[in-house]
């Protein structure tokens, strides 16, 4: 436990690491458009409204339990809402210490604070994202309730599941490349073993407890539940926020014992 | 005062290869398997650096200068021995690696002293001091991806130099740069020392090391070759490129001072003395008094040619002056084995006060870099004092006339 202690003292001490980072990110991904910074919530919104319109009006896709032509619409963009969070910083991740290998190699970079700056990064566009949900979602016949107020710890077990398993990928990338090449085949299932773009009622029984298994599909229902079935967490969420931790201690402890070849390697 | 603010004790690095990558992670939960191949690119390397010194490191490319200092920074890890380091290390090594060249100079500025653990509000403090020395003026809140690289490294070093660091690293990297920037960085280098701060410096340039360093290490393949005063070590160096080919180097303590002596001995000096006007031979000479250099030489194998070179160098071994018979078109050609041979330097002794030292050369064309038979450093040891001379500062006696004259000029002088 001493090691966790030290390694938060070292991010607390590189927080201006960070949040310069974040922002360097940010600024030069926009530095040369036009409006700048209006992309980060122009490109979600139009996302918000394309799948409206399109789902709501034009196919009139329809789930079990809500009236509203735009239930499907909304219970899409939520799953996504949870889906991205986790798919981007895990993805993201996975090549953390790869895309910075020239700088790591020939500068002491904080390198335990470069997952938190992609963590920072893909939680800002989470958040924009989120915000314009929750103002779409009672336009989508979806009314808000204080069920809501689930989401950012939602968000939290989500950010610190991907935290964890985006370090262990990230950190065994570095040695054994191929682990990145599966890490893109895992989310591709994921994203289909996970009830998105279906309700977990349409699955055969057999596959529906076995579905459980899978961390995100918890944490994708919870969403649901929380912003459009007006439904509280189950025992599920609490057994995945405990995963999320020991996931943790586990990726950090094998980050720890890989630095010293890590930049050798690169 | 003698407080050492850098310990490196025993450090090695090893590179290691395992039949799979598998081995080496499941090293670290402690299935240790040996791995199929190690490479040590550093090993067994050791020395202290007190406070306020500046220690020269040098040695080929690919001798491990670079791993070391990426070891005393802590970009790797030593895989045996320690490094302990006392206070802020600062590394002018890769200048303008952190940048981002979207982001203005200012935010970069921000962004790196953030990087080297430096609190948003003492980042501040520092920035106008960072603008005022980079002077690239406006250019300062551009991005610096439309910097010139120059102008990059004029932004690196007033970043990496913003706080006075404890220990300084510095690498060739900084000989780019205009010849106003190199001066004036140098200038805050020297003012650092002289507040205490300790230098390591990595150069290939053998005056920079003599003018800058107490002392320096040289590092061959891996290993400590040497570590001493800096003349010493960079004639040691020198000898060993020459050495490549054939023969060793040795070095004998002569004047207190080591001397390198190195050569195949094709020829070799068998006497060396400095001699007066008067053929006497002198350890002490009076400033503009006429000296001669005479070496008594062998040819011990027929070559097919000898040239004689002397270097006549000063306290800390930067040379005065120097040439050799090729230069002066005096090269002896194929001498026969077993013929002896008398080289007479004549030289006034236009010197400052000091001392001085000679190193002679045998060799058989313009450099000694291949054939070397006979190479001595400290060949002659001698100090120059000024008896008769008016009091001059400087290594060198420059038989100058003053003329003082009244202004405006009086026409006695002018008719």
């Amino acid at each position: 436990m001493s090691s966790a202690v030290e390694l938060c003292r070292g991010v607390w001490r590189y927080r201006g690491f960070i949040t310069s980072a974040i922002r360097g990110e940010f600024a030069s991904r926009y530095a040369r458009s036009r409006i700048g910074l209006a992309w980060l919530v122009l490109q979600p919104l139009a996302m918000v409204v394309v799948f409206s319109l399109v789902l709501g009006e034009v196919l009139a896709a329809r789930i079990p339990g809500v009236e509203s032509p735009f239930g499907f619409a909304g219970y899409l963009l939520t799953g996504l809402l949870a889906w991205t969070l986790f798919a981007e910083t895990t993805q993201r991740l996975g090549t953390v210490f790869i895309d910075h290998a020239s700088a790591l190699k020939k500068v002491a970079v904080p390198r335990a604070a470069l997952p938190l700056v992609v963590l920072g990064s893909v939680g800002v566009g989470h958040l924009v994202l989120m915000l314009i949900l929750l103002v779409a979602l009672p336009l989508l016949d979806f009314p808000p309730g204080l069920h809501w107020l689930w989401i950012p710890f939602y968000s939290l077990i989500i950010a610190g599941l991907a935290l964890g398993f985006g370090v262990l990928v990230g950190t065994l990338n570095v040695f054994l490349r191929d682990v990145g090449q599966v890490l893109g085949v895992v989310l591709m299932f994921g994203f289909w073993l996970t009830p998105i773009v279906y309700p977990v009622e349409v699955l055969p029984d057999a596959l529906e407890s076995w579905i459980l298994l899978n961390p995100m599909a918890i944490m994708v229902m919870a969403y649901h539940d929380a912003l459009l079935f007006g439904r509280g967490p189950g025992l599920g969420v609490a057994a995945v926020a405990l995963l999320a931790v020991l996931l943790n201690l586990l990726a950090w402890r094998v980050f720890r014992r890989a630095s010293p070849d890590l930049v050798d390697v690169l | 005062m003698t407080r050492a603010v850098l310990v490196v004790d025993g450090i090695g690095k090893r590179y290691t290869r395992y039949a799979s990558e598998w081995e080496r992670v499941a090293g670290w939960f402690g299935f240790k398997r040996p791995p199929l191949e190690e490479h040590w690119v550093l090993r067994g390397v050791s020395f202290r650096v007190e406070r306020g010194e500046a220690v020269a490191v040098i040695g080929a490319n690919g001798a491990g200068k670079s791993t070391l200092l990426k070891i005393i920074t802590g970009t790797t890890r030593a895989n045996e021995g320690q490094v302990q380091v006392a206070g802020p290390v600062s590394a002018l090594l890769e200048l303008g690696l952190g940048f981002n060249s979207e982001l203005t100079g200012r935010q970069n500025a921000r962004h790196v002293l953030a990087m080297q653990g430096i609190d948003a509000e003492r980042a501040e403090s520092l920035l106008p001091e960072i603008e005022a020395f980079a002077e690239i003026g406006d250019y300062f809140d551009q991005p610096t991806r439309i910097y010139s690289s120059g102008m990059v490294v004029r932004l690196a070093f007033s970043v990496a130099t913003a706080q006075r660091p404890d220990i300084l690293i510095v690498d060739e990297a900084l000989s780019v740069g205009d010849a106003y920037f190199v001066h004036k960085s140098f200038q805050r280098i020297r003012g650092f020392r002289e507040l205490g701060t300790t230098l390591l410096f990595v150069s290939h340039d053998p005056g920079a090391v003599r003018s800058l360093c107490d002392r320096a290490v040289l590092l061959e393949s891996g290993r400590m070759a040497m570590e001493g005063e800096p003349s010493e070590v960079l004639d040691y160096y020198n000898a060993r490129i020459a050495e490549q080919q054939a023969g060793t180097v040795r070095v004998e303590r002569r004047a207190g001072q080591a001397a390198t002596h190195s050569g195949n001995g094709f020829a070799r000096f068998l006497d060396i003395s400095l001699l007066d006007a008067a053929g006497k031979p002198v350890d002490i000479a009076k400033s503009g008094q006429p000296l001669c250099i005479r070496a008594e030489v062998e040819v011990t194998e027929s070559v097919p040619a000898l040239v004689f070179g002397f270097m006549l160098r000063d306290r800390l071994g930067q040379p005065v002056f120097g040439t050799n018979t090729h230069h002066t078109e005096q090269v002896v050609v194929s001498p026969c084995a077993d013929s002896r041979w008398r080289f007479d330097v004549q030289l006034p002794a236009h010197l400052g006060p000091g001392s001085y030292s000679v190193s002679l050369a045998l060799h058989a064309e313009d450099t000694h870099l291949s054939s070397n038979f006979d190479w001595r450093d400290l060949a002659l040891v001698f100090q120059v004092v000024n008896l008769d001379l008016p009091t001059f500062v400087g290594c060198s006696w420059i038989p100058v006339k003053i003329h003082v004259h009244a202004h405006p000029l009086p026409s006695a002088v002018l008719s």
